[in-house]
């Protein structure tokens, strides 16, 4: 680097003090905090033990919590891909003129606040809602359904939140492909299916699964969708840390419960990136 | 173009269907809100604007609208101001830590956002910011800056450092070359990056959630709020009114800055 400018240290400190401040030192301090007891009529204890994370494994309504949070991310993941990646490729076949509109519209929302978007399914979903009241006018049978605070809920609002982002991220490995690909595939005579089998999906596969792996995070640790849509009693893994700090004021086990969520995130993201992503991306010898 | 590359009826009606699951909910809700009822109900059978002014008449609303107006506006600009100086130390310099600062910078993206949310009224209650409108600014700084960050150094990444050595060798000190050379070139990024910070800054419930205070109630938290104890058409002209502000600023964003640039990250192709 030539001499005359700018040290490197000096241009990083700004965010460096920042992420400091308000990232790496509050999340170790949640850290500790999980390690210590409480008790209500003396609040936070200065003992330090892993208390707090054998009371939750050892705790039925938390292995539900659990087992819930990821099978929503799950089956939430799974539909987002489904519907995602072939709406991604139809937008993208689109005349120009259209394109642009449709992914516009598409993705838009995703500008939109989640609170916004999650009260109009609220408002859909009700026993007096829309859907209810449309199937009724039409006579069917066992109509109205409870649709609220059932897990299908969540799992509806969810899709809807993340799926633009699949379709963004497929969107995005679409436009680095080269399109005199597919034309030199189809005049060596593959079919439609062919084409998208062998020459467009093994190209767009890093936006697929980097998508996936954003979406299932995402999914798991999402707040609001399963509070306004699943209820109270519908727990799900962050709700149940938001209750322990803000209604029971138990710090340090909503400290615990917010140390495993991170950890079991983290988990995933790097098996995800390790296994699947390296062997998928070798076996189709794309990228 | 060749007949291969047209979508079939199927794709179509695929489609539709796609674009009426994404669209459905944002439309009831604008629907709901020309209700002149009492309750949630279609405006089919009247309609009216009183839920429109009632939000005039609630001043709650009103003040966390300029709550998350002003926590936008200081949170977005003084990220720009922390991510341009990273992003220039990430792509101009090879440094010890390089990739743990780059590591950091992003690593928000993937922190679930109740997790920081606790991280964070647990540190800041020690030194009375939680509630304050520095602490909602401070962790709303760590939410948007990896936008921020991506949309800065794509535009950085389009840049020929040549530009600014040859601006340098000619004699400019630093900030000149900075100032004349290297931040017009990267403006569009930036201004792309600001513009999205904001938008995400004004949609930020959750982390918020924690630190947010009767006197600083962000509009996400305040809609999040009194939905948890009742929903009346007042929730639906509320978020009518946020998708109507969010739909004018995406058509006049998209005539300079298309959105799925801004919201990849990816430099001009």
């Amino acid at each position: 680097m030539s001499a005359g400018r700018t040290s490197p240290a000096l241009l990083a400190a700004p965010s460096g003090v920042v992420y400091l401040v308000a990232l790496v030192v509050p999340l170790a301090s949640v850290l500790v905090l999980s390690l210590q007891g409480f008790e209500f009529s003396r609040g936070i204890l200065p003992r330090y033990d892993l208390a707090n994370y054998a009371d939750l494994f050892t705790d039925p309504l938390f292995e539900e919590a659990l087992a819930r949070t990821f099978r929503i991310a799950l089956v939430t993941t799974v539909i987002c891909l489904a519907i995602g990646v072939p709406e991604a490729w139809i937008i993208r076949r689109m005349s120009p003129r259209w394109r642009g509109l449709m992914l516009l519209l598409v993705v838009g929302p995703l500008l939109v606040s989640v609170v916004v978007r999650t009260f109009g399914w609220m408002v859909l979903l009700g026993t007096n809602g829309l859907i209810n009241g449309a199937l009724v006018a039409l006579g069917v049978p066992d109509a109205p359904f409870r649709m609220m605070f059932t897990e299908f809920a969540v799992v509806l609002g969810l899709v809807h939140v993340m799926v633009p982002l699949v379709v963004l991220a497929v969107w995005a490995s679409l436009g680095r492909l080269d399109p005199s690909l597919s034309l030199a595939a189809e005049s060596l005579g593959a079919g439609r299916l062919t084409i998208f089998r062998r020459v467009i999906l093994p190209n767009i596969m890093p936006g697929v699964l980097g998508g996936a792996l954003m979406v299932f995070c995402l999914s798991a640790s999402a707040f609001a969708t399963p509070a306004m849509l699943g209820g109270r009693r519908l727990k799900v893994v962050s709700s149940m840390a938001y209750n322990e700090f803000l209604n029971t004021l138990n710090w340090p086990l909503g400290a615990a419960i917010a140390t495993l969520l991170l950890a079991a995130i983290l988990a995933a993201t790097l098996l995800w990136t390790r296994f699947v992503e390296r062997r998928a991306l070798r076996r189709l010898g794309g990228a | 173009m060749n007949r291969r590359d047209r979508n079939g009826a199927l794709a179509l009606v695929f489609h539709l269907f796609f674009a009426a699951f994404i669209l459905a909910p944002l439309v009831v809700v604008v629907l709901v809100s020309f209700t002149d009822k009492g309750y949630l109900a279609m405006p089919f059978d009247g309609a009216s604007f009183r839920w429109w002014a009632a939000i005039a008449d609630n001043p709650q609303f009103v003040e966390s609208l300029w709550v998350s107006l002003g926590l936008g506006l200081t949170s977005a600009t003084l990220s720009a101001a922390i991510a341009v100086p990273a992003a220039l130390a990430i792509a101009r310099h090879r440094f010890r830590g390089r990739d743990v600062l780059a590591a950091m910078l992003v690593s928000p993206l993937m922190i679930p956002h109740v997790v920081l949310g606790v991280a964070l009224l647990r540190f800041f209650s020690g030194f009375g910011l939680a509630g304050s409108f520095p602490g909602l600014v401070a962790a709303h700084l760590v939410v948007i800056t990896p936008y921020m960050l991506r949309l800065v150094s794509a535009g950085l990444m389009g840049l020929d450092p040549r530009v600014e050595r040859a601006a340098e060798s000619l004699g400019a000190d630093r900030l000149t070359v900075f100032r004349r050379i290297t931040l017009p070139l990267i403006l569009p990024g930036l201004a792309g990056g600001w513009i999205l910070a904001f938008i995400t800054s004004f949609d930020e419930l959750t982390v918020s959630l924690f630190l947010a205070s009767p006197s600083y109630t962000p509009i996400p938290v305040r809609l999040f709020t009194h939905i948890d104890q009742m929903t009346d058409p007042l929730v639906a002209s509320v978020s009518a009114a946020l998708i109507a502000g969010t739909t004018v600023l995406l058509l006049v964003l998209d005539r300079f800055y298309p959105i799925d640039r801004l919201l990849t990250g990816e430099s001009r192709a």
